[in-house]
C-alpha cells in the first residue's frame, strides 16, 4: 500500500530531522512556535498586489533552514505533493482580473498575474515556515511548549498519545491491507462485503488494548498528565532571538525594503 | 476540505480559532466533570485509527471508484460528542503539522468546518434522536436498531458535510473580495459534498454496524440488549441502504435542478469523482482510482476559492515597479547565496 508506507516513512523522517542538533533546534520551542505564527500572519497580511514587498520574507525561512543545517531542497522535496495544490490556489486570477497594472518591455502585466504570483508565494512561505518548525522541534518538546501556554493538559496528552499511536496503527493497517490484497488479487480497494469488518476488527482490538494500556499507565503513576522532564529551560538567547525575529518580520512588513533596495541601483 | 493558510484573512482565521477554542474548552470541561480520564487512551487509539483508516480505499460496488471513512460521525458515535471533537482536533493538528494538510493559521477554521459539525450537530441532532427513537419498529428489535444506525450515519455524514462545505464558502467570502459570487461558489461546493457525504456515510455505517454486531455496548445511545436477539439478514440491511440512498438521491436531484448552470455542471462532472473529501491525508491518490482526475479535482477545489486574501484595505499599491523588480532580484540572489553557503559549510562539516 503505497500511501500507507509513504505516510509511515514521512513520520519517521520528520522524527529523525527533529532529533538533530543545531542552534535552531536548541531554541526554546515556545519561542519558535510564537515566531512561526507571527511570520505566517505577517506573510498572509501582505496586500494582494505587493509582490515585491513580499519577496523579502523569503529570507526568514532560508536563513533558518541554513542555521538548522537542513537543505531548503529537502523541504520542497518533502512537500512536493502539497506544493502544487498550494500554488494552484491563484490559477484563476489572471482570467478574472485583467486590469493592466504595469508593463515590462512590450508585455503588459495584468493585476491578475501579479496577485496570482503573490498568492503562490504566500502559500509557499507559510508552508516553509511550518515545515521548519516541525523539522527542528521534537513532538514532546512542542507539546511541553503547548502546556506552557496553558493549552489544556487533556488536549496535549491526547495529541502526544495519538501521534505515538499513528505509527502503530499505520503498520497494523498496512499489514492488514497487504494480507487482503494477497487474498484478493486484482481487486482494487476493499470489497463492500468487508467494509465493516475490516476496520471494525482493528477498532475493537485496539480499544481493548487501549484499556490495558491505561491500566499500565495508572500503575506507573499517571494522574491525567504527563510530566515533561526534557523541557529545555527558556534561555535569554531564545527570547532575544524571538524578539529580534519578530522585529525583523514586522520591519519587513512595514518598510518597503525591496523597493528601497532596488532604487539604490535604479534611479 | 482542508483550507490553506493563504486562503484566509488573518481576522477570519483568528475568529475561527476563537470559536474552536471555546468549543474545545467546553468539551474539556464536560469531560473533566464526568471524570472521564480513562477515556484518554481510548480516544487516542480511536483517533489514530481514524487517521490510518482514512488511507484505506473502499471499493464502491458497480463503479470504479472508492470512498473513505467519515471521521467525525464515527468518533462521536463511539466516544460521545465532546471526546469525539477533541480527537478530531488532534487529528487535524497532526495532519496540519506533519503532512502540511491545511495551514497552521487555518487550523481553527478547519477544526470548525470538519470537527464541530460532524461531532456536535451530527451527534446531538441526528445520531442521538434517530438511534434513540422507535423508527423502523416493525422490523424487530435488532433489525430496527441496525436500520437506525445506518440512517443516522448516512444522514449525519451528508448533512454535516454540507454544513462544513457551506462554512468554507462563507469563510472564503468573508476573507476577501471574492470575484466569484457566493451563490456560484456554493453551487459548486454543495453538490460535490453531497456525493462525498453519501459514500462516507455508507462506509461509516458499515463499520458501526460491525461494532454493533460484535460489541454493542461500545456505541453511544444504542440499547445493547436487542443486539443478541434475532437475526437481521443481509437483505434487510440492503433494503435500508437502498431507502437511505433514495432519500439522499432525491435531495441531490432537487438541489441540482434548482441550480442548473452549465459551468457548474461541467465542473461538477469532473470534480465529483475526484474531489478530495473530508480529512484526506495526501491528495495523491485520494478518493478515486484515477490519479489525474484526483489532481484535477483538488485543483478545482483550490481554484474555486478565487482567493484575494489580503486585508480588506489592501488593494492598490501595485508593487511591480522597476525598482521593486530589481530589489526582488537582489533578495532572490541573496537567498540563493545563503543556500549555497549553507550547503558549503555542511559539506565541510561532513568531510572533517
Amino acid at each position: 500500500m503505497d500511501r500507507l508506507s509513504h505516510a509511515r516513512s514521512e513520520l519517521q523522517e520528520m522524527d529523525a530531522l527533529a532529533a538533530a542538533d543545531s542552534p535552531v533546534h536548541r531554541l526554546h520551542p515556545l519561542c519558535k512556535l510564537l515566531l512561526t505564527m507571527l511570520y505566517i500572519v505577517t506573510v498572509v497580511s501582505f496586500p494582494k498586489y505587493d509582490f515585491s514587498g513580499l519577496v523579502i520574507m523569503v529570507l526568514y525561512p532560508v536563513l533558518l533552514f541554513q542555521a538548522a543545517g537542513i537543505p531548503v531542497g529537502l523541504c520542497f522535496y518533502r512537500l512536493r505533493i502539497v506544493l502544487p495544490l498550494v500554488c494552484a490556489v491563484g490559477l484563476a486570477n489572471p482570467f478574472l482580473d485583467p486590469t493592466p497594472l504595469t508593463r515590462l518591455g512590450t508585455m503588459v502585466i495584468t493585476g491578475g498575474v501579479v496577485s496570482m504570483a503573490t498568492l503562490m508565494l504566500k502559500g509557499v512561505f507559510s508552508l516553509m515556515a511550518s515545515f521548519l518548525l516541525i523539522a527542528t522541534t521534537p513532538i514532546d518538546t512542542l507539546c511541553a511548549a503547548l502546556r506552557k501556554i496553558h493549552i489544556p493538559g487533556i488536549l496535549v496528552t491526547l495529541l502526544l498519545l495519538t501521534y505515538r499511536y499513528i505509527g502503530v496503527m499505520l503498520e497494523q493497517v498496512s499489514v492488514m491491507t497487504e494480507a487482503y490484497r494477497l487474498r484478493a488479487p486484482g481487486q482494487k480497494g476493499i470489497h463492500s462485503s468487508a467494509w465493516g469488518s475490516f476496520l471494525g476488527q482493528l477498532l475493537l482490538r485496539s480499544m481493548d488494548r487501549a484499556e490495558e494500556l491505561y491500566h499500565s499507565m495508572l500503575l506507573r503513576g499517571f494522574q491525567g498528565e504527563f510530566y515533561y522532564a526534557d523541557m529545555p529551560n527558556c534561555r535569554a538567547s531564545s527570547v532575544i532571538f524571538m524578539l529580534f525575529g519578530a522585529a525583523a518580520v514586522l520591519f519587513a512588513r512595514l518598510v518597503p525594503v525591496v523597493s528601497l533596495l532596488g532604487s539604490l541601483f535604479v534611479r | 476540505m482542508h483550507m490553506a493558510d493563504a486562503l484566509l484573512a488573518p481576522a477570519v482565521a483568528t475568529t475561527m480559532y476563537a470559536a474552536t477554542a471555546v468549543t474545545t474548552g467546553a468539551s474539556i470541561k464536560a469531560l473533566k466533570k464526568d471524570d472521564n480520564m480513562e477515556k484518554l487512551p481510548t480516544m487516542a487509539v480511536a483517533s489514530a485509527l481514524v487517521f490510518a483508516g482514512q488511507m484505506i480505499n473502499y471499493t464502491i460496488p458497480g463503479t470504479g471508484s472508492s470512498g473513505h471513512l467519515c471521521g467525525g460521525m464515527m468518533l462521536s458515535a463511539l466516544l460521545g460528542p465532546q471526546a469525539g471533537f477533541l480527537s478530531m482536533v488532534v487529528i487535524l493538528a497532526i495532519q496540519c503539522l506533519f503532512f502540511a494538510d491545511g495551514g497552521l493559521l487555518a487550523l481553527g477554521a478547519n477544526c470548525w468546518n470538519m470537527a464541530f459539525y460532524g461531532c456536535f450537530i451530527g451527534y446531538c441532532f441526528l445520531w442521538r434522536p434517530i438511534v434513540g427513537s422507535r423508527l423502523f419498529g416493525r422490523m424487530g428489535a435488532k433489525g430496527a436498531a441496525r436500520a437506525r444506525i445506518v440512517l443516522a450515519s448516512v444522514l449525519g455524514c451528508v448533512i454535516t458535510l454540507q454544513m462544513g462545505a457551506f462554512s468554507v464558502v462563507l469563510e472564503t467570502a468573508v476573507s476577501g473580495i471574492s470575484e466569484l459570487p457566493l451563490g456560484v461558489f456554493a453551487g459548486i461546493m454543495q453538490p460535490i459534498h453531497l456525493a462525498i457525504g453519501l459514500v462516507e456515510g455508507l462506509i461509516t455505517s458499515a463499520v458501526l454496524l460491525f461494532v454493533y454486531e460484535a460489541r454493542p455496548e461500545l456505541l453511544m445511545d444504542v440499547d445493547p440488549s436487542a443486539a443478541g436477539r434475532g437475526r437481521c439478514s443481509l437483505k434487510t440491511t440492503l433494503i435500508i441502504l437502498a431507502v437511505a440512498v433514495a432519500i439522499v438521491g432525491g435531495a441531490l436531484s432537487l438541489f441540482a435542478s434548482s441550480d442548473p448552470d452549465g459551468l457548474e455542471w461541467s465542473m461538477f462532472g469532473n470534480a465529483e469523482s475526484g474531489y478530495s473529501a473530508n480529512m484526506g491525508l495526501d491528495e495523491e491518490d485520494y478518493g478515486v482510482s484515477s490519479g489525474a482526475a484526483e489532481v484535477a479535482g483538488s485543483i478545482q477545489e483550490k481554484t474555486a476559492f478565487l482567493p484575494d486574501y489580503a486585508f480588506a484595505d489592501s488593494d492598490g499599491a501595485a508593487g511591480t515597479t522597476v525598482s521593486g523588480l530589481v530589489g526582488s532580484a537582489i533578495v532572490a540572489g541573496v537567498a540563493v547565496v545563503i543556500c549555497m553557503a549553507g550547503g558549503f559549510f555542511r559539506k565541510r562539516k561532513r568531510d572533517s
